[in-house]
Formats: C-alpha cells, structure tokens, sequence
C-alpha cells in the first residue's frame, strides 16, 4: 500500500516535473540570460577600467548545457524526490484527515506542500538569478534558507495537528481558521527574527529580477499543483478499480 | 451507477503507523537527491569539484536555492 503511493507519488513528480521545465524553458530561461549579461557586462567594465584584459571564460559547464539537460536534471529529480515524499506523506494522512476523498487529499496537500516548502520561505528568502548574491555569504545564505523551509514544514505539520484537536470544540471552519492563524503567526515571527538578505548588486535591473521571481513562483504552483492533481486521479481510480469487484459481488 | 462507485472510491482507509514507519528509510533518500539538487558543492561538498554546482546552475537558481 505505502509503497504503490511512494512509486504513484514519484511518477506524478516525473509528469509533473516535465510541465515544470517547459515552464521554466520559456519563462525562466530569458531572465537567467539577461542577469548573465549584466553580470558580464559589469566584469568586463572593470577590467576594462583597471587596465587588464578581460580574462576569458573557461566554462566547465556550456551555457546550452546548463539551460537544457541540466536544467531538466536538476528539475526532474527535484520533482521526483517531492513526489516520492508527497506520496509517502499522503500514505501518512490518508484517512486521518476527514472525508476529502482522494483527490482532496492530495489537492489539500499539495497546496500545503506549496505554501510550507516554497511559498513561504520564498517571501523571506526569494530566488535569486545569477549574480544576485555575494559568494562569500553561501553557506550563510543556504543555512538561513534551508532554516526557514525546515521551520515553515515543522509550522504546517503542527498546523495540521492542532487543527485536529481544535476540531471538536470549534468545528471545522474555526478550527482551521485557527490553525492556519497560529501558522502565520510562527511564520511571521520566524521571518521577523531572522536576519535580511541584501545583496542585489547596483543597477541591477529590476525588471529582470521581478521576471525571474515570478518564473520561479510560478513554476512551482505547475509542479505543486499537477502533482497533487494527477496523484489524486490516479489514487480515485486505483481506489474505484479494488472496489468494483466487491460491488459486483455485493449487487448479485 | 458511475455515482455510487465514484462514491465508494471516496472511503479512506487509515495506514497504521507500523507500516509508514519503515519507508521513513526512503524518505532520507529522497532528501539526498534533493540535497544534491539544491546545495551540494554550494555551501558544502561531499564531492570536490564543481562540476555537479555548474551542471545544475540553472535549476538550482530557479527552483528558489541560494547558489553561489
């Protein structure tokens, strides 16, 4: 059982992830190679006004490469990986979370998956495209980052869990109503108490930053919400399927 | 008659616990991908190189990562 959700769960992330790397090829894709630009134009401006020849790049990895097989590794294992959680997750809530049948689950999970793993964290710690971003920094940068997914997933778990406690004296408009307060609150503090991140370099063009960051958003809610929605049919008629026979048998 | 079997496709039943906790083990392993994905060679390495960092450049921007 757990394990056909797991394997479910990783074929949706597949299907899922390639809608996602068409997203990101057409609106992605444009952004990262107008922020490389702006990169090389300023590496270029001071070595020309130090005196020095503009060094040549020695790419390890081409540009094509990097926006087309690795774009689309890095993007299917990304999906797969949430996909095999997502199904191992939903194994986890599946009847434990009210009479949403399949597919609610896994819409309402998934929505929840955006929301705790991308969404918020993102409001805090948005993507950035390349040169956007001080080297030096990375480590605290991806510490800071990782910190607030960690806590935002944390956060919706428990928000999920009180909700069920609250269920019986509030009902269930205000006991998620509740939940979902104490959720924005712990994430609303979180992001008050960690530091800023401030490193867009100067004259860097809004414009392409504002593109990138909505390109990477909305790349998400395609993954997110394909995965839940194709798990969720998949999971309905799997559950159809084990059923009729016993219907059948039940009408004779 | 599609009705009552969309209907009964709807019945929910529990995993017990024993049962999810064991592929918990797998859940690590799909972290180590993401892992890969989203940090490796960035804020730390368990490969020394660059290689995996420059190949997965473009999709560790986009998907939301801090990255060099």
């Amino acid at each position: 059982m757990v394990r056909t959700l797991l394997l479910r769960g990783m074929l949706a992330g597949l299907i899922a992830g390639l809608l996602t790397f068409g997203f990101l090829k057409i609106f992605g894709e444009p952004p990262i190679d107008r922020a490389i630009a702006f990169e090389s134009r300023i590496s270029a401006e001071s070595h020309h006004a130090s005196g020095a020849a503009a060094e040549p790049d020695d790419e390890l990895v081409s540009r094509p490469v990097q926006s087309g097989v690795g774009l689309l590794t890095g993007v299917l294992v990304y999906s797969a990986a949430f996909g095999g959680l997502f199904g191992l997750a939903f194994a986890a809530v599946t009847g434990r979370a009210g009479s949403l049948g399949p597919r609610g689950t896994a819409t309402l999970l998934a929505g929840a998956g955006f929301v705790a793993i991308y969404l918020v964290p993102a409001l805090k710690y948005p993507a950035s495209p390349p040169s956007v971003g001080q080297a030096d920094t990375i480590q605290f940068r991806t510490a800071l980052y990782f910190g607030m997914i960690l806590v935002s997933v944390a956060g919706m778990i428990g928000t999920a869990l009180l909700r069920g406690r609250l269920l019986r004296r509030f009902g269930g408009w205000d006991a998620t109503l509740l939940a979902a307060l104490a959720y924005g609150a712990l994430m609303f503090a979180a992001g008050a108490v960690l530091p800023d991140v401030n490193e867009v370099p100067e004259h860097f063009p809004a414009v392409t930053l504002w593109q990138f960051r909505i390109a990477s958003m909305g790349s998400q809610v395609v993954l997110w919400a394909s995965l839940g929605l194709l798990f969720g049919l998949l999971t309905e008629r799997h559950s159809i399927a084990a059923r009729r026979p016993r219907l059948a048998s039940r009408a004779v | 008659m599609p009705h009552t079997l969309s209907a009964a496709g709807t019945i929910q039943t529990q995993i017990p616990v024993r049962e999810l906790l064991p592929w918990a083990a797998f859940g690590a392993l799909l972290l180590l991908a993401l892992y890969f994905v989203g940090a490796e060679e960035g804020a730390t390495a368990l490969i020394n190189g660059t290689a995996v960092h420059e190949f997965l450049h473009d999709g560790r921007h986009l998907l939301g990562f801090p990255c060099h």
